[in-house]
Order: structure tokens, then sequence, then C-alpha cells
């Protein structure tokens, strides 16, 4: 005999299987999945396509794009390596320079080349076997709010340099390379101008001309930095070429301006997962993204540049959000072999 | 005589394979969805080795310290702040303490990046200060809400016979109330303990990477430099102190079962000095209000003075598409999401509350040492890095039938598992209370454990239930650590996108994160507005621990 609690367990278990079916169906059409597949593009948060551009892959393609988003460049690379043997997705999108050679290593993805790729995006190529194929560029640089220097009679600052100047004492706002990817990417970038032995001393003079370090990009940018909405104190803030273009004021210009000589490079690649039973599907997805369609949304979407040539910026970029002629950058290799080094000796140069 | 033994012993027989069955399935949700995918994270850090290394690391100890010493500081200013409040939740008769009780709760549901910048606008530069007061200002309201529950039920006469020999009012209070209100307090310090310990967003924003925590640097490790190895020693430690404080909790607990007689008392209007407590309490809850109040305000403005854009940017979806989804469809994936999340809780709850107290019941201290075990292992998800089981989920859950991994089940589970223990600490002490006399009197009259669960049971704990229900409920809407890990973008939760929003730069999408904040704060209101409403029928503090 059953006992009467065991039933009551089940039909316990079954109304909430239920209720729980109910509520969180509504999203997906579940008939749809039977005819035409359904490949999963990993990719980071910051990642946005428009819905109608989405919508003519699949009506071109005949696949059905499912994204998933995983955290930051950083976490969404780490996921991938902890699950490459069964993937959570076909083909991903975000791996940056900063963490591709830890996503190669692993042996992540899978050779690909992509019939789009000469038209650009090879000339970011990290690993002669293609498994990567860059997708979009982006510069991490000091970003200033040029109304307080005017204010001040203080002439703007320029280059990495000029931060440490006494001049500019305490005017300044960084984020910590530990917790934050534009703050990675700035100590990546004095790595690049001052050496691995001289960044320390770089370094040290920032510290004594009062830099700032926040954890994270949201309390720099809103709260610290007076350029933004925020109208903190420091008028100099570590963020991206792109950040001026979303800045601008009723006039049509920008309220705030990158510093072009204070940039490091950040590639973002996309790939097809080393596992995934959808081969095929998958590398059309990596041809979308090359796609002069996709390219052209990047810009608009993720202040962001395509890696492909010749694709239209929105108006307003030039002026805006130029893209920096001579950015900093490191190959990926010596970035993996440093990156948990240098961010250990920058703790402790910085007591954070 | 014969026959009557023998059906007595099969009924016994029954009921405790019903009383298995029951357990079984609190025990295989915790194992399933908590301790698989811990264990094997954890597993993993280990079998890289270096474990003892980061163990053997003086670094490490001052983090804990740090860690510890913060929590406990936040904690006994939540109890200090905490303690008038709860006084006049519980016993004073004023126009607006029904709206105080409703507002106390607002903020434990607020995003901590939302609430860790509304901090940092005070104090610019973050320190240890605005981080322990900020990890205090989350948790107010479960001292407030936890000791006012007892509160109102403790016999008024004890104290005023106290006084009528001639002690003073604050001699009585330390003397009489406050031992009797103990376990209470413990029990509400035990759980903001814990809250305070594995705090994560506010560390990071207001400690700005010069003072870290366990948590942030398990979060670092384990996220940044899959560094898993350092991330399980930390883990560790964090485990030790989290039992640790358990274990204290459960200690005044038990102080409980032989407190001073219960009996409701209606609450009427202060006399003399008991307004200096009002005045302290109006103080406490003017300073909850205070960033609540500041965030509102940014919410409605910019730089060219005030305006509802934000607002009405809610239908869609921020500059240049910034969420996937709009504002609204993020509030409505909130309620869904916490919905289910309450449902899975309560089930599992309620069942798990109904086993301890059996257990507790049953001879033997086999079955006392279970209940114990299993009422701390109830507990143990509050006190793990929300990082770890997010990650542990990646390794483990793809054996699963269905791929659990990237499905939008996922968020109801995770924030399921962090609101059981809730429940239970709400349910577990009602379900104690009910007189064990009328339960043997309704089975000797033949009635099946389901149906002395249904008619005596369940009656008497239909108000603890609606409480511990609506209060899952609320704090499923505001979860945001383990959510953040697993919310798809095409589902986000408001909590999720205001995290989004304020991640971009742009004039629209700050003041929309913050009019999504205001959007989370009136949903909260509303629904803890209703809860109160059924949960306290005869215009009383909800029963159970908070």
């Amino acid at each position: 005999m059953i006992p009467r609690t065991a039933r009551t367990v089940l039909g316990l278990a079954t109304v909430t299987a239920l209720a729980s079916a109910c509520s969180l169906s509504g999203g997906s059409s579940g008939g749809d999945a039977q005819q035409t597949p359904t490949v999963t593009l990993v990719t980071h948060d910051s990642f946005v396509a428009p819905q109608d551009v989405l919508d003519a892959f699949q009506r071109q393609s005949g696949i059905k794009l499912k994204i998933l988003k995983s955290g930051d460049a950083g976490e969404l690379t780490n996921k991938l390596v902890l699950t490459k043997a069964n993937p959570i997705g076909d083909v991903a999108f975000g791996v940056d320079n900063t963490f591709a050679s830890r996503a190669l290593n692993e042996g992540v993805f899978q050779a690909y080349t992509s019939p789009e790729a000469d038209r650009g995006p090879q000339r970011y190529s990290v690993d002669p076997q293609h498994r990567l194929s860059a997708v979009d560029v982006g510069d991490v640089c000091v970003n200033i709010d040029p109304a307080y220097f005017a204010s001040k009679h203080l002439p703007e600052p320029k280059t990495y340099d000029d931060l440490a100047d006494p001049k500019y004492k305490d005017l300044t706002v960084a984020e910590s390379p530990a917790t934050a990817s534009p703050g990675l990417a700035f100590l990546l970038g004095t790595v690049a101008k001052y050496g691995e032995q001289g960044w320390h001393d770089y370094w040290a003079k920032l510290k004594a001309n009062g830099v700032k370090v926040d954890s994270g990009w949201e309390e720099a940018y809103t709260k610290d930095f007076s350029g933004s909405s925020g109208k903190g104190p420091r008028p100099i803030v570590v963020s991206y070429a792109s950040s001026p273009a979303a800045e601008i004021g009723d006039d049509g210009k920008p309220r705030t301006k990158a510093l072009l000589d204070t940039c490091f490079r950040q590639i973002e690649y996309a790939g097809v997962l080393a596992n995934t039973k959808q081969v095929p599907q998958a590398q059309k997805v990596v041809d979308f993204l090359l796609s002069q369609q996709f390219q052209s949304t990047v810009a608009a979407n993720m202040y962001v540049y395509p890696a492909r040539e010749g694709v239209d910026l929105p108006a307003g970029w030039a002026a805006a959000a130029p893209l920096p002629q001579d950015p900093a950058t490191l190959p990926a290799d010596q970035i993996q072999a440093g990156r948990e080094k240098w961010i250990g000796e920058w703790r402790s140069l910085m007591g954070a | 005589m014969a026959l009557a033994h023998g059906r007595v012993t099969q009924a016994q027989t029954a009921r405790t394979a019903g009383l298995a069955l029951l357990g079984l399935l609190p025990v295989a949700f915790l194992v399933v969805f908590f301790a698989w995918p811990v264990v094997a994270i954890l597993g993993r850090g280990f079998s890289a080795g270096g474990v003892d290394t980061v163990l053997a690391d003086a670094q490490t100890w001052q983090l804990a310290a740090f860690t510890l010493v913060s929590a406990a500081a936040s904690t006994v200013v939540a109890v200090v702040a905490g303690l008038p409040v709860a006084y006049v939740l519980a016993r004073v008769k004023l126009p607006g303490v029904g709206l105080a009780r409703t507002l106390v709760l607002v903020p434990f549901v607020l995003p901590t990046v939302v609430v860790g910048l509304a901090f940092r606008a005070l104090w610019p530069d973050g320190g240890v200060l605005p981080l322990v007061l900020a990890n205090a200002f989350f948790n107010v309201a479960v001292v407030a809400r936890t000791v006012a529950g007892l509160w109102s039920y403790l016999d008024p006469r004890a104290t005023e016979a106290a006084r009528a020999l001639g002690a003073s009012p604050w001699r009585a209070f330390r003397t009489v109330t406050l031992p009797a209100l103990g376990p209470a307090v413990a029990s509400a310090a035990a759980v903001v303990f814990l809250f305070c310990a594995t705090s994560f967003g506010v560390v990071l924003i207001l400690g700005g990477g010069r003072y870290r925590t366990l948590e942030t640097e398990i979060y670092l490790r384990t996220v940044d430099l899959l560094d898993l190895s350092g991330a399980a020693a930390l883990s560790l430690i964090q485990f030790a102190a989290v039992l640790a404080a358990l274990a204290l909790g459960a200690i005044a607990r038990k102080r409980r079962e032989n407190a001073v007689k219960l009996k409701q008392s209606a609450p009427r209007r202060p006399r003399k000095g008991e307004w200096w407590t009002v005045g302290a309490a109006t103080v406490v809850i003017a300073l909850l209000m205070t960033p609540i109040a500041a965030l509102l305000v940014e919410s409605v403005s910019t730089p060219d003075g005030w305006s509802l854009a934000g607002f009405r940017a809610l239908a869609g979806t921020g500059t240049d598409d910034a969420l996937q989804v709009s504002g609204w469809v993020a509030a409505k994936n909130s309620l869904a999401a916490a919905t289910d999340a309450t449902l899975l809780a309560m089930t599992v709850g309620v069942l798990a509350s109904v086993v301890l107290v059996a257990l507790r019941r049953a001879p033997g201290r086999l079955a006392r040492g279970m209940g114990e075990t299993m009422d701390a292992a109830l507990m143990l998800p509050l006190g793990v890095s929300a990082v770890t089981v997010g990650f542990g989920y990646l390794v483990t859950l793809d054996a699963l039938p269905g791929d659990l991994r990237t499905s939008p089940l996922l968020v109801p589970l995770a924030q399921a598992l962090v609101i059981i223990p809730l429940v239970v600490r709400m349910i577990l002490p009602v379900l104690r209370a009910v007189d064990v006399r009328l339960r043997q009197a309704a089975s000797t009259l033949g009635a099946s454990p389901a149906r002395v669960w249904r008619e005596i049971d369940l009656p008497l704990t239909a108000r603890s239930l609606v409480a511990a229900a609506g209060f899952g409920y609320v704090v499923a809407l505001g979860e945001f650590g383990a959510t953040s890990f697993l919310a798809r973008p095409d589902a986000p939760t408001l909590p999720v996108a205001v995290a989004t929003l304020i991640s971009r730069p742009g004039e629209l999408n700050n003041q929309m994160a913050y009019a999504a904040c205001a959007l989370l704060m009136i949903v909260t209101v509303a629904a803890v507005a209703l809860i109160d409403r059924f949960g306290s029928v005869r215009g009383h503090g909800t029963v159970g621990e908070f």
C-alpha cells in the first residue's frame, strides 16, 4: 500500500513541475525547434544585435540562433574552458585578445576559416589554424571631461606620462585590472608602453599622483568621472574610445573626449566550439558574424568597430569616436604568460 | 488486544515510510541542485593541487579575519538598529506603523550594485565604514521583522511586574524583555551574519579593491583567474565560518524551547519614556529611507531638470537596445521567476519542516541527530558562494536529462535554493508550537498523517505559510547573485536589467537603470503590502522568525 503522504508528495511535485512549466514556457515556441535546427551562440553580456538582423539570418540560413550570454570576456572564456568536453553552445563570440590564448591552449575551439575572413578580420588573426576569427575591435582609452579643464584653465592631458604629472594630481580614476576588463586593458597598455619592468615605476608614480582605483567601470564612470551624468569630482577616467559617442549633448556634440595616445586594443573573436555536434551550422553563424549585414550593426549596438573593412560607421562617430591610429597592443601569448603575474604584482604594488 | 497492537505497529510503519518519502524530496533537491555542483567544482580545485599553499598563506587568514570582523560589525549595527524598529512594529499603535512594516523590507530587495552606488554618492572614497553600514542597511529588516514576530507574543505582565517592583524601564527591558527576546535576536543575527559574510557586490563597490572578503576573492579566483584550487581553499574557510555561525544560531534557538509563556497582547500608544524608543525607530527608518529616496530622485533627474524619461523608456529596450527585452518584460520575468521559485521553495521547505518536526518528536537520539544535521544542511545554501554553485552547475548538470545548464528553469531553481532556508526558519518554529496532543488525538481517532496535517497543522500554520511564501517571493524578486549567473539575456529579471543598464554609458541608460530600480521597489512594496494584509489577520506582525 502506498501511504497517503507519498501520494501527496507526488501530487505536490507534479503541481510544482506543471506550474513551473506553465509560466516558463511562455517565451519559447516548442513546435518550431523540430523543423529548424537551433544553434546556440555563447557570448558575453555586452552582446547586442538588432532583432531584425537576427531574424533575417534565420530566414536566409534556416538556422534558429539562440543567444546565451555568459558574463564578461574572462568569465565567458572560463565557462567555455570548464565545459569544453560538452559545451553549453555550438559557437562562441566574445573571447578577446586578453583571453584568447587561454581558450586556444585549452582546446576550446576548432579550426575554421570563414570565406568572409579575408575582408579584414584576418588582420587580427591570433593563430595559424584560424580557430578564432576577429569580429570587432575596440580600444580602452583614457577619457576626459574637456569642460573641467577649460574651466580650470588647465591644458588637457594627452599621454600616459601626463597622468603622472603633478599638474593632474588627484584627477584620475581607473579600474582594478583584477575585477574589471577596462582596468586589465589599461594595465596591459602600460605594460606595452613601459615594458615588463618599467610599468611598475609608472604605476608607482600614478599612485603617488593620487590615482583612484575602483573595482568596476560603473563606479568609476558613473560616480567618480565628472563628464558623465553622475558629475563626479574627477575629470579623467579609464573607459573606451567609443564612450564619447554615448555622451552626445543636445547640441549634437560629445561632452567627453578619448585620449587617442592612451589606448589599448581589444579584439573580440568568434569561433566554432570544439565538441559541438552541429559543425556546419556553427560555421554559418561565424560567417554571419563576419558578414556585412552583422558588421554594420556592431558600432551602434556594442560601441566597437567592425573588424571587416569598408563598413559604414554611424553618423557622428568620426567626430565623437574616431578609431585610434596607433593603439598599444601585446601578443596574446605574452598576455597569457603574464596576465596573472602582472595582476598579482599590481595588487601588491597598489595595496589592493 | 493483540490485533489492536498490530494495527498500531502497522500505522507506525506506514508513518515512518511516509516520513521517509516526505524527507526524500527536499534531500534529493538539495543533493542535486546544491551539494553535487558544489562538491564537483571544489573537487576540481582540490585535484588541481595547491590548496594547502593557499591555506598556509598569511594573506588568506587576513582575508578571513576581515570578512568575519566586518560581517560581525554589520550584524551588530543591524541588530542595534533593528531592535527599536521591532519594538514599534510589535508593540506600538500609531498611524504609520503598518507603512513602516512594509517599507523596512524594501532595502532587502534592492540590487546590490545600485545600493553600492548610492552609498558611494555619500562616501565617494568607499572604505570600511560605508561597507559595514551598507551590509547592515540590507539586513535591518531581517532583525526588525524576526524579533517583532516574537515580541508581539511576549506576555507584557512580566515587564509590568518588574516595573511595579521598582525597576527602571531600562532595567526591566534588560533583565526581563531582552532575555526573552534573546533566541529571536540570536537567530536573526545568525542569518544576518551569513548574508553579510557572503555579500559580494557591496564589498566590491565600497571596498574599492582595497578591502576584500572571502566571497569577493572566491569570485575573483573563479571567474577572472580560473584559479579553482585557490577558490576551493577559500571556500573551505568560508564553509567553516558558516558552520560555526549556524551552530551558534542553533544553540540560541534551542533555548527558545522553554522560553517565556507566550501571550498575544494588543499594541497600544507609547507612554512617557517609550517615546524615546519610538524616536530611535523613526530615526532608523528615516536613515533606511534616505538611500531609497536618493534613488527615486535619481530616477527622475537629468542634467536638464526633472524628467520621467527613464520611466517612459522602460517600455523600450534602452539606448541602442542595451536590453534584449523591454523593462516591463523584465518586470514580468521577475514576477514569473519569483512565482516559480516560491512554489518550489514552499514545496521543499514545507516538506522539510514537516520532516524536521517529526524527527525532533521521534524518540531516540539518532532521529534527533538526523534532524539537526538536516536543519543545518538546509541553511548551507545561504553560506556558499553563488559563483561556486553557478560554476558547479556548469560541470554537473549536463549529466541530467535535458541539459539543464542553459535552461530558463535554472533561475527559479537557484532562487529557490536561497529562499528554502528562509522558508524553513519561518515555518519550523510555528509548526513546532502546534500542540502535540491535538495531533495525537486526531491520530487516535484514525486520521491518516496527511489528514492530520490537513486538518490540524495546516489551519494552525496558515498564517506563517502565507508569510513565508510572501517573504520568499520578495527575496526571489530581488535575488541577484545566483540569478545574474544564470539568467538568459532574452529573459532578464529586473535586478539583472538594472545591472545591465548601469554598465552602459549614456544618460538615458543611466536614468532607465534607476527607473527600473524604482519599479522593483514599487513591485516589492505592493507585494509586501498584500502579504502583510493576508499574513497578519489580526493586524499583527507576521508570525515566525521573520
